[in-house]
C-alpha cells in the first residue's frame, strides 16, 4: 500500500474537533467503487459501487449511489489516465449494475450531512466533472459515456460531462433527472447548465425533461439529444466498442509512455500539516491558517524530457498537488479556518526556469503537468475561504505562484527598501492559466482598465524583464496594499483580525461575486448560477425541514411544501 | 528632514523617541498641523507672547505649566493618563476582559469613526473662535480664548496620536483630512453640525465653552472608559482641560449676567441696550440656540451604532466603572417619550439602543446646575428674571424630536406657533445685530468692557489687571 494515504489522522487533541482528516490521496489498488482497465489506447472505468463501501455509517450506497469517496476515486482515475497513460485516447465510462447505470448522489447522505459538506461535495463532484471535460479539451482524450442501465440525476451528470453519451435501448432504461420531482432539489452537478448550454437542448424540452422523474429514454432521448445515440441490449458491447473507436479515430495516435504517480504523503504535527513543498499551519484561535510553499533551491528539469524523468518528484508537479491536497483538507475538514494567508518562498530565478519549460508544448507531460496547475489554481480561487497573499521579505510570487496571489483576493506587498520583496511575472501570467471565466488572472483584475496588463506583462522574466519590488508592483496594481515596514505588523494583524469576525456566509457570498469578473461560461455559470441556487434551496424547509422533500424521501411521508414563491 | 528633538519640542509620555512609527507619521503631520494653526488659528496674534499653560508632563505640577509663549510654538503635547492597574474591559460584551492596548481588528473601523469624530470637533472649534482675538472684551478673556484654542490645538494632537499610534496609513490619511476640513465651508465642512455654526460674538463663544465643551466633557467621559486603553487614558487627561473651557464659558455668562444685572440695578426700569449692556432674555436666547445645538451631539435617541458602540466595549456611559450596575446592559429597558404621529408616546427601548440618551440625561443635569448658578446671581441682585434651561426636544435637527415642533418647554406645537413664537425663544437677527454692536476691543491692562463684568480673579494667581497678551 502507498504510504500515500492519508488515513484518518489526528491533530494534536487541543483541536479535537477537527481531528478527522477525510483521505482525498487512493490507488486504483484501492479502488473500492471503480474498475480501471486499460487496452492499448483505450481504457475503461467501470462503476461498481459497494453498497457498504460509504465514507460514513448510515446510509447504503444502493444502485451505484455515490458519496464522497467514490468521486476520489473518480477524480483519481482521471489522474492515473492522464498521467500514467497518455497512450489512451478514449475512456469508455460504464457500469457494471444490471439495468442501472448510476442513481446519482445518495440521497441518504445528503439528507443527513451538514449543509457545509453538502455544499463541500456538490463543489469537489463538479470539480470532477470539469476535470474530466478539461482533460477532453486539454489531454488528447475523449470520454464515452456508455450507459448500460438508468442514468439519473448524478449519474446522468456524469454522462453529460462526457462527450458522448450511448444509451443502451432495453425499452426501460432511461436517463432522467428526478430530482426536482421526487426530492425537492436540482440536478446541482452541472446538469441543468449542461442541458442547456453544452447540448444546448431547448429550453421547453429541458423544462419538461426536468420535471419527469422517469425521465426519457429510447429514440425520444436521441431526438432530444439528451442522448447521442442507443443501442440495443444484444449489440451493445459491439456498439461501445464501435463509437469509442470513432471517437478515438479522431484524435491522433499517441506512443507516450507514462509516469507513476506516487503519493505525496504529509504528517500532522502539532497544529500543522507538513507536505514536502506545502505546509499548512492552522490558528484554530484566530481561525486562520498560514499556506506556505517552499520553492526549492534548484530548478531541476529543463527540458521535457528530463521533467518526465523526474516524473511526480518533479517540483513544480508535487508542489501543485500537495497544493490541491491541501486546499480538499481546508474545505473538507477546517470549516472553522475564514482565512488563509498564503507565502511562497524561495528564488524566484527558480520559479521563472520552471516556468519557461512549462509553458512549451512538445512534450505531453509538461503540457499535462500545466493542465494540473491550470485546475489546482481554480481549485483554490473557488474555495469558501478568504485569501490573502503575503509578499514580503524572502517570497517568491513570480509565475505560476504570482497567479497564486492573483487568485486570492487581496495582496499584501511589504515596501521595506531592507528586506525587497521579489515578483516575478513571466509566461504563466500571460493566458497560460485561464479562470473559469475564460480570461488570464490579470485580464480579470483589470477589466475595467484592460490598458493595465501590457506594463505588468513587459516585467516578463523569460523577455528580459526584471523582478518586480514592492513599489512598481503597488504602481502597477498589484498590490492591494504595500505598508511599509513600520506599519506592517500592524496593516497585516488588523486586516486578518478584522476578516476573521465578519459573518462567514456573507464573506463567502462576496468573494464569489467579486473573484469571478467577465464573461460567463458554462463553468461560471455552474458555479455562481446552479450552486448558489442549490445551495440556497438545501437550506429551505422545502427541502431539508422536518416534512422537506429530502427529509421524506424513502419514508412512507409525503413531503408537504409551503406553495408560497419567493 | 531635520531630527527633531521631540522630548523637547513635543512633550510626551508616550515614548515618543522611541516609537519610529509614530515620529515619521508625525513628522510628516506637524508642518501641516502649524500650516493649519497660522492658516485657520486665531488671526493676527500669532506674534504676540500670551499668557498660557502648557501641560509638560502627566505630574501634579507639570499639566499647568505658565508663561508667555507664541501661540505658533506652542509645545502641543501626547499626555495619557497614567493607570496604576492593568485595566478591564468595564462594560459590554467584552465585560471583565483585559482592555485592548492594541486596536482589535473587528471593531478597526468602528474605533476610528469613532476617534476622527471627536477629533473633527476639536480644530472645528478653534476655526469658529478663530476672528474673536479682534473684539476681546479684556485682556484675560483673550488669553482665556487663545487658551481654549490651543488646548483644542492639543485635544486634536490627542486624537491624532491615536489614529497614528494605531491606524497605520488609513490614520495617517484621515490625520491629514482632519486639516483639510474646515468649519462652515460648503464643500468640506466639518463632520458634526453644531460645529459649524458661526460664533463671532463673545456671547456665543461663552455659549458654546458652557454647551458645547460640556458636550465634549460628556463623549470624552464615555469614550474615558473605553476597553482600548490608550483612547480611553487620552480622554481622561484631556477631561482636566476641558474643566477649564467650561470655566471659562460658565463664568463669562455669569459675569456678563452680572453686568447686565448691576445695570438693571443702577438704573432702574431703563432698557439695558441703551446702557451698553445685553438683556437677560437676549442671554437666556443665546442659551436656547447653543444649547439645543449641543444636544444633538449627542446623536440620535434610539440608535443601533450606540448600541454597536456599547456592546464592544468601545463608548461607555458616563462614569462607567464607579456605576453600580449591570454594566453589560444586555437587559435593561430605558422608558422614553417618542413622538410618533404627530403627539408623544412613552415607549421602552433597549438599553443599550438608548446609550445617547442615558448620556445626555447626565449633560442634562449638568446644565441644570449651571442655571442654577445664573440664577443665583439674578437672585443676588434681586432682579425678577429667571433662566431655565431649555427642554430636550426644544429646536432639534437630529434624532427623533427633529420631526415634529416643540416649544421651549418641550410641548409638541404645530409649525405655525412655532413660527409665532420662536423670536421669543431664538436670537432675532435684531438681537444678533445687537450683540454684534457691542463687540467692540478692549485691550488695556485691567480694562473690561461694558457688557461684562470683570472676573472674580485672574490666572495662576495673576490680577485682574495683568498683562494677559502682550500686544
Ligand atoms: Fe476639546
Ligand atoms: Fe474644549
Amino acid at each position: 500500500m502507498p504510504a500515500s494515504t492519508a488515513p484518518t489522522q489526528n491533530l494534536d487533541a487541543e483541536c479535537a474537533d477537527v481531528m478527522e482528516l477525510t483521505p482525498f490521496q487512493t490507488h486504483p489498488d484501492r479502488y473500492r467503487h471503480w474498475r480501471l482497465s486499460f487496452d492499448g489506447d483505450r481504457a475503461r472505468l467501470e462503476m461498481n459501487v459497494q453498497p457498504d463501501g460509504g465514507m460514513r455509517e448510515g446510509y447504503e450506497l444502493k444502485l451505484n449511489s455515490y458519496d464522497l469517496g467514490v468521486d476520489i476515486e473518480l477524480a483519481d482515475a482521471l489522474s492515473r489516465i492522464l498521467f500514467e497513460h497518455p497512450e489512451v485516447r478514449v475512456c469508455v465510462i460504464t457500469g457494471t449494475e444490471d439495468r442501472v447505470f448510476c442513481a446519482g448522489a445518495n440521497i441518504h447522505m445528503l439528507s443527513t450531512s451538514t449543509h457545509a459538506f453538502k455544499v463541500n461535495f456538490c463543489k469537489y463532484t463538479n470539480e470532477t466533472r470539469l476535470y474530466l471535460e478539461d482533460a477532453s479539451e486539454h489531454s488528447n482524450k475523449r470520454f464515452l459515456a456508455a450507459l448500460n442501465g438508468t442514468a439519473s440525476g448524478g449519474g446522468y451528470e456524469l454522462a453529460l460531462a462526457c462527450d458522448k453519451i450511448l444509451l443502451v435501448d432495453d425499452r426501460n432504461s432511461a436517463v432522467s433527472f428526478p430530482e426536482l420531482p421526487l426530492l425537492g432539489v436540482l440536478p446541482g452537478t452541472g446538469g441543468l447548465t449542461r442541458i442547456a448550454d453544452k447540448r444546448k437542448i431547448r429550453r421547453d424540452r429541458n423544462d419538461v425533461f426536468s420535471c419527469v422523474a422517469e425521465g426519457i429514454k429510447g429514440k425520444r432521448a436521441v431526438e432530444w439529444n439528451l442522448v447521442d445515440r442507443i443501442a440495443p441490449l444484444s449489440r451493445w458491447d459491439e456498439a461501445v466498442s464501435e463509437m469509442a473507436g470513432e471517437m478515438a479515430d479522431e484524435l491522433p495516435t499517441s506512443d507516450a509512455v507514462g509516469i507513476e504517480l506516487a503519493p505525496t504523503p504529509f504528517t500532522v504535527e502539532g497544529n500543522a500539516l507538513r507536505y514536502e513543498y506545502v505546509t499548512l499551519e492552522l490558528d484554530h484561535a484566530a481561525r486562520t491558517a498560514e499556506l506556505t510553499i517552499r520553492i526549492p533551491d534548484e530548478a531541476g528539469p529543463s527540458d521535457g524530457a528530463a521533467a518526465h524523468a523526474a516524473g511526480s518528484d518533479w517540483w513544480v508537479l508535487r508542489a501543485f498537488r500537495e497544493l490541491d491536497d491541501a486546499i480538499l483538507h481546508l474545505r473538507f475538514d477546517l470549516p472553522q479556518i475564514g482565512l488563509v494567508t498564503t507565502r511562497v518562498v524561495g528564488n524566484s530565478a527558480v520559479v521563472a526556469a520552471t516556468d519557461a519549460l512549462l509553458a512549451t508544448d512538445d512534450h505531453w507531460f509538461v503540457r499535462e503537468t500545466r493542465n494540473l496547475v491550470r485546475r489546482v489554481l481554480k481549485r483554490y480561487e473557488n474555495s469558501a475561504k478568504s485569501l490573502y497573499a503575503i509578499i514580503d521579505g524572502g517570497t517568491a510570487f513570480t509565475g505560476c505562484f504570482l497567479e497564486l496571489a492573483l487568485a486570492g483576493d487581496r495582496t499584501y506587498v511589504l515596501n521595506d527598501p531592507d528586506t525587497p520583496v521579489h515578483l516575478g511575472v513571466t509566461a504563466a501570467n500571460a493566458g497560460m492559466y485561464p479562470m473559469a471565466n475564460g480570461l488570464s488572472r490579470l485580464e480579470t483584475r483589470f477589466l475595467g482598465t484592460p490598458e493595465a496588463v501590457a506594463p505588468v506583462l513587459a516585467h516578463r522574466l523569460d523577455r528580459g524583464g526584471e523582478v518586480i519590488d514592492a513599489e512598481t508592483a503597488d504602481e502597477l496594481g498589484l498590490a492591494t496594499f504595500a505598508p511599509d515596514e513600520l506599519d506592517w505588523e500592524d496593516e497585516l494583524r488588523l486586516a486578518i483580525e478584522e476578516r476573521a469576525c465578519f459573518s462567514p456566509d456573507s464573506l463567502t457570498g462576496m468573494e464569489q461575486n467579486i473573484r469571478f469578473a467577465g464573461p460567463e461560461t458554462m463553468e461560471t455559470k455552474i458555479f455562481g448560477r446552479l450552486s448558489a441556487w442549490q445551495n440556497w434551496i438545501f437550506q429551505r424547509p422545502n427541502a431539508v425541514g422536518p416534512n422537506g422533500a429530502l427529509k421524506c424521501y424513502g419514508t412512507p411521508r409525503r413531503p408537504e411544501f409551503n406553495y408560497d414563491r419567493t | 528632514m531635520a531630527t527633531i528633538d521631540y522630548e523637547q519640542k513635543i512633550p510626551n509620555n508616550v515614548d515618543l523617541k522611541s516609537d519610529k512609527k509614530l515620529q515619521r507619521a508625525l513628522e510628516k503631520w506637524l508642518p501641516d498641523y502649524i500650516e493649519w494653526w497660522k492658516d485657520m488659528g486665531p488671526t493676527d496674534f500669532n506674534e504676540n507672547d500670551v499668557y498660557l499653560r502648557t501641560a509638560v508632563s502627566v505630574d501634579r505640577d507639570g499639566w499647568a505649566d505658565f508663561g508667555y509663549v507664541k501661540m505658533p510654538e506652542y509645545r502641543w503635547g501626547i499626555f495619557l493618563t497614567p493607570t496604576e492597574k492593568e485595566r478591564i474591559v468595564g462594560f459590554g460584551d467584552h465585560f471583565g476582559s483585559k482592555a485592548w492596548h492594541e486596536v482589535p481588528g473587528e471593531y478597526r473601523n468602528m474605533l476610528r469613526r469613532i476617534i476622527v469624530t471627536q477629533a473633527d470637533t476639536e480644530p472645528a472649534s478653534v476655526e469658529q473662535q478663530r476672528m474673536l482675538g479682534h473684539t476681546a472684551p479684556s485682556l484675560y478673556d483673550m488669553r482665556n480664548l487663545f487658551q481654549v484654542n490651543v488646548e483644542e490645538g492639543r485635544h486634536l494632537w490627542a486624537m491624532v496620536y491615536l489614529l497614528h499610534g494605531f491606524f497605520g496609513r488609513d490614520g495617517r490619511e484621515e490625520a491629514d483630512e482632519l486639516l483639510e476640513r474646515r468649519s462652515g465651508n460648503p464643500d468640506h465642512p466639518r463632520i458634526l453640525g453644531t460645529f459649524n455654526e458661526p460664533c463671532t460674538d463673545w456671547l456665543s463663544f461663552f455659549c458654546f465653552t458652557t454647551y458645547t465643551d460640556r458636550d465634549g466633557k460628556f463623549q470624552l467621559l464615555s469614550l474615558a472608559e473605553s476597553g482600548f486603553d490608550p483612547l480611553a487614558r487620552s480622554c481622561r487627561f484631556m477631561l482636566t482641560e476641558e474643566a477649564h473651557h467650561m470655566f471659562v464659558g460658565q463664568t463669562g455668562l455669569g459675569r456678563i449676567i452680572e453686568r447686565t444685572c448691576e445695570l438693571l440695578k443702577e438704573h432702574d426700569g431703563r432698557d439695558v441696550r441703551e446702557l451698553g449692556g445685553i438683556p437677560l432674555e437676549v442671554v437666556q436666547k443665546y442659551i436656547n440656540f447653543w444649547n439645543s445645538s449641543s444636544n444633538d451631539l449627542f446623536g440620535g435617541e434610539i440608535s443601533s451604532n450606540a448600541s454597536n458602540f456599547f456592546a464592544s466595549g468601545i463608548k461607555g456611559r458616563a462614569y462607567e466603572e464607579k456605576l453600580d450596575t449591570d454594566h453589560r446592559a444586555n437587559e435593561g429597558i430605558y422608558t422614553m417619550e417618542v413622538f410618533e404621529n404627530g403627539r408623544l408616546t412613552t415607549k421602552e427601548v433597549p438599553l443599550r439602543n438608548a446609550m445617547n440618551e442615558v448620556l445626555r440625561d447626565e449633560y442634562v443635569s449638568d446644565n441644570e446646575k449651571g442655571i442654577i448658578y445664573f440664577n443665583k446671581i439674578v437672585e443676588r441682585h434681586g432682579v425678577d428674571f429667571r433662566f431655565h434651561l431649555p427642554h430636550r426636544r426644544f429646536n432639534r435637527k437630529v434624532g427623533i424630536y427633529s420631526e415634529g415642533w416643540f416649544s421651549i418647554d418641550g410641548t409638541p406645537i404645530s409649525e405655525t406657533e412655532w413660527l409665532g413664537k420662536v423670536g421669543e425663544w431664538l436670537p432675532t437677527q435684531e438681537d444678533r445685530d445687537y450683540v454684534q454692536s457691542l463687540m467692540v476691543p478692549c485691550l488695556e491692562p485691567g480694562k473690561y468692557a461694558p457688557w461684562i463684568a470683570p472676573p472674580a480673579k485672574g490666572i495662576d494667581g495673576k490680577g485682574i489687571d495683568f498683562e494677559y497678551v502682550k500686544l
